[in-house]
């Protein structure tokens, strides 16, 4: 396990921070929790069904230690936002939020002005948030400067599984913004995961490209994997590209036959 | 005997007791032992206060809890 880092308060060592939606069963969802090492994992918040209350909670199904990160996804406004946020500390006894405010249905894109407003509303009511927001090096400034603890660029649409669509403003988020980056959304396979972990990224959330995968449980190991080796990467400091060849083995010596 | 209160539960039409408080609401839910976070006309009444709280006729109620989500 590598050095931690911070979002907020809250002190963390896996760098994979994962959901919990869309898996088959509580049992598949924590499983696939534990395989990822992650210590930190996404909920929604909805309305309690009235009419079977006494079925199973997802809070049952959570690894010893892990933070349980409320999210505010299905909000189009600021309102509803805030209010979820509010709930969400509440319900879990902590601040640190992830902030969604959605702007389009079909693409589940953020409303950047939206986000930014909701954001601040909720710094000044001591919230630690967590903006999910699209790979504006702009919006990720302007939240950074409001005081959000990370911004969380996606790297696709939610869902998508395209991967890191576009590194060059991952990288330009990167070096102009001060607080962690942590790319959330459109991951699809492990490679996804290291190359943003190789780009200097803090972190990286994902739910479907684990849960929506043939064996989650062993994607999810996969994930942790993709995610420590970007890292370790990272941290080695690669090579720098060249056109030509560089020989591997020595030039002196050679035997003339 | 004052008339009992209708409500709003989750969208849903629902009676209390004229006087009844969220904790009451809770226990007619049979919600006592979930993990759960309640708004009433959209602010957000702790837990610790569900007792005090006196239920209002036409209050809108939202009790949530945590799924899965990403």
């Amino acid at each position: 396990m590598g050095e931690s880092y911070n979002l907020g308060s809250h002190t963390f060592h896996s760098r994979l921070i994962v959901g919990s939606g869309k898996y088959d069963s509580f049992q598949t969802q924590l499983d696939a929790t534990v395989a990822s090492g992650a210590e930190m994992m996404t909920v929604a918040l909805r309305r309690v069904d009235l009419t079977a209350p006494k079925s199973e909670n997802l809070l049952s199904y959570v690894p010893e230690g892990t933070t349980i990160l409320p999210n505010t996804a299905g909000c189009f406004n600021v309102e509803d936002a805030v209010t979820t946020c509010q709930l969400g500390r509440e319900l879990l006894g902590h601040g640190l939020v992830k902030l969604e405010v959605i702007g389009d249905e079909r693409t589940l894109f953020p409303d950047v002005p939206a986000t930014i407003e909701a954001a601040k509303i909720l710094v000044d009511d001591g919230f630690e948030v967590l903006p999910y927001i699209t790979d504006d090096p702009v919006a990720c400034q302007r939240l950074a400067a409001l005081g959000c603890v990370a911004v969380m660029p996606l790297a696709a649409p939610i869902g998508s599984g395209l991967g890191i669509r576009n590194p060059a403003n991952l990288r330009i988020i990167l070096e102009t913004v001060e607080v962690p980056v942590v790319v959330d959304a459109g991951v699809g396979t492990a490679s996804d995961a290291a190359i943003a972990m190789e780009l200097g990224c803090t972190a990286i959330l994902m739910n479907t490209a684990i849960a929506g995968a043939k064996a989650p449980v062993q994607m999810a190991r996969a994930m942790r994997l993709g995610v420590e080796a970007g890292r370790l990467a990272y941290e080695s400091g690669r090579i720098s590209r060249r056109l030509y060849a560089n020989a591997s083995s020595p030039l002196d010596g050679l035997a003339s036959f | 005997m004052k008339a009992p209160l209708d409500i709003q539960v989750n969208g849903e039409p629902t009676q209390v007791a004229a006087g009844a408080t969220l904790a009451d609401l809770v226990e007619q839910l049979a919600l006592g032992c979930r993990k759960i976070a309640v708004a009433v006309n959209r602010d957000v009444v702790p837990r610790s206060n569900f007792s005090k709280h006196s239920i209002e006729a036409a209050d809108q109620i939202e009790i949530l809890e945590a799924v899965g989500g990403g």
